[in-house]
């Protein structure tokens, strides 16, 4: 009983310099408001931050918004990133700035879904709750 | 088992931890074994204080200068839970973005689940959990604490309150409940204006109540016997001045730190205390596991009932807590755990 009723632990970073968060804290709010625990880590997160704050939270997803232009660049780092962890599992879904023809590039190296601007927040909170295989896999021992 | 759990395995730790805070039998059934294997181990660590105040940032600053003594942290950082979707926004780790990425330090966010008292109910397993890895120090940093939030007192080992400057005039240094609680009492963003006078406040609060206890009073960072246990029975709180964004006043809250856990191994009063926390953490649960029976032994549909009435003023609150209770006493006596 416990177990089905935990609720989601998200976490939503920026990966990269550019400092606009307006977006990232806009998905924060509107999955808290869908009963999620969402990690926000803040601005200016190298790829290996990113990875250490999921592994280190034990998170059921990543979010990652990034408005920089870099995507192509950081995206498939932070995937990387996670996979040297163990933590390759995890879907990573990704919003800001990014060109529709970047998109399959994006998923052939590992993220699960992109958000283009405008994309309704129930369409976000949708994916996440039926995208997070780690939620639906009894909890480990950790023995 | 407990040999794989350790600070150098943080994938094998954090999964341990959603277990607990998730409460999945088999990580409560590790967590008692955990628990009688780990006496005292860690420092464990409160930090508590108004929402704002900058315990994260202190946190951080002091586990940049715990890592370059080479002791490892592990640092549980709470934020509250929404009361009517159950969401939260974990922003602790913000603060303490300088810190991440250093295998010796551990951040886990958590949220308080709606749980009273300033920390989440899993929050003293976890620590245990955490104690068993193997860190040297372990910080727990509550939600922004009002004044009643005194719940870290029966968990932590020492315990800092942070305050900021300018936030209240000397009767709210004197009420009851939170600044009771304090080890350590912190003023922080000592570079804004007031935070001398603040300090004051405080220590001049804290000192009406050495004086009734036939103590000396506090000591303010500024003079040389800061934090200095008084002889005897006593602990002294010091007032301690910190600007953690500059990393100001950090080295002299580390030895405060260090201090008080000595006065604590070496003093009859660190016995007692230790007593007490078990004795209101025994308190704590057994209220708990006697909320979670009485629950589940109300018929279905009767508390709903006397709300009902009570909202219209027909019945008083008190009285449909009786009656639920009394129906379901028989019940609880019968049910065997």
């Amino acid at each position: 009983m416990v177990l089905c009723m935990r609720p989601l632990r998200i976490l939503i970073a920026k990966p990269g310099l550019d400092g606009h968060d307006r977006g990232a804290k806009i998905i924060a709010r509107a999955l808290r408001d869908a009963g999620m625990e969402v990690i926000y880590t803040g601005l200016r997160q190298t790829p290996e931050m990113i990875a250490e704050a999921a592994l280190q939270e034990d998170v059921d997803a990543v979010g990652l918004s990034i408005l920089s232009g870099a995507h192509n660049t950081l995206l498939p780092r932070v995937v990387e990133a996670l996979r040297a962890r163990g933590l390759g599992d995890i879907p990573v879904f990704a919003g800001g700035i990014i060109p529709e023809e970047d998109v399959p590039f994006l998923k052939a190296h590992g993220i699960t879904e992109v958000f283009g601007p405008g994309t309704p927040l129930e369409t976000i909170v949708h994916f996440i709750e039926t995208h997070t295989p780690r939620r639906a896999r009894p909890e480990p021992s950790a023995t | 088992m407990s040999e794989q759990l350790s600070w150098r395995a943080p994938r094998a730790l954090a999964r341990l931890l959603t277990a607990i805070e998730n409460g999945a039998p088999e990580a409560l059934a590790q967590v008692q074994t955990l628990y009688r294997q780990t006496a005292h181990r860690a420092h464990i660590v409160g930090i508590t204080g108004v929402p704002g105040g900058g315990k994260s940032t202190l946190v951080a600053a002091l586990t940049r200068a715990l890592r370059e003594q080479s002791r490892t942290v592990a640092v549980l950082s709470v934020d509250p839970s929404s009361p009517f979707t159950r969401g939260a926004i974990l922003g602790d780790r913000i603060r303490m973005r300088g810190i991440s990425g250093d295998p010796g330090v551990f951040i886990r966010s958590l949220a308080s689940r709606s749980a009273p008292g300033g920390i989440a109910a899993a929050t003293a397993d976890m620590v245990t959990a955490l104690d068993a890895a193997g860190f040297d120090v372990i910080f727990v940093e509550t939600v922004g604490a009002g004044q009643d939030d005194v719940a870290i007192a029966r968990l932590a080992e020492t315990v800092v309150v942070v305050e900021a400057p300018g936030l209240g005039d000397d009767i709210q240094a004197i009420k009851a409940g939170l600044i009771e609680i304090a080890d350590i009492l912190v003023v922080n963003k000592a570079d804004l204006p007031d935070a001398q006078r603040t300090a004051q406040n405080l220590a001049a609060a804290l000192a009406l109540g050495f004086e009734t206890q036939g103590h000396h009073g506090p000591s303010l960072a500024s003079s040389p016997q800061a934090g200095a246990p008084s002889g005897r029975a006593g602990w002294r709180v010091p007032v301690l001045l910190t600007s953690a964004a500059h990393d100001q006043g950090v080295a002299a809250l580390i030895d405060a730190l260090q201090q008080h856990r000595a006065w604590l191994e070496t003093s009859e009063e660190g016995k007692h205390r230790r007593l007490r926390q078990a004795e209101a953490e025994i308190r704590a649960r057994l209220y708990a596991q006697l909320m979670r029976a009485a629950l589940a032994h109300i018929e279905h549909g009767a508390l709903e009932r006397w709300a009902a009435q009570c909202a219209q003023h027909r019945a008083h609150p008190e009285e449909a807590a009786r009656a639920l209770l009394q129906a379901i006493l028989p019940k609880l006596c019968s049910s065997s755990t």
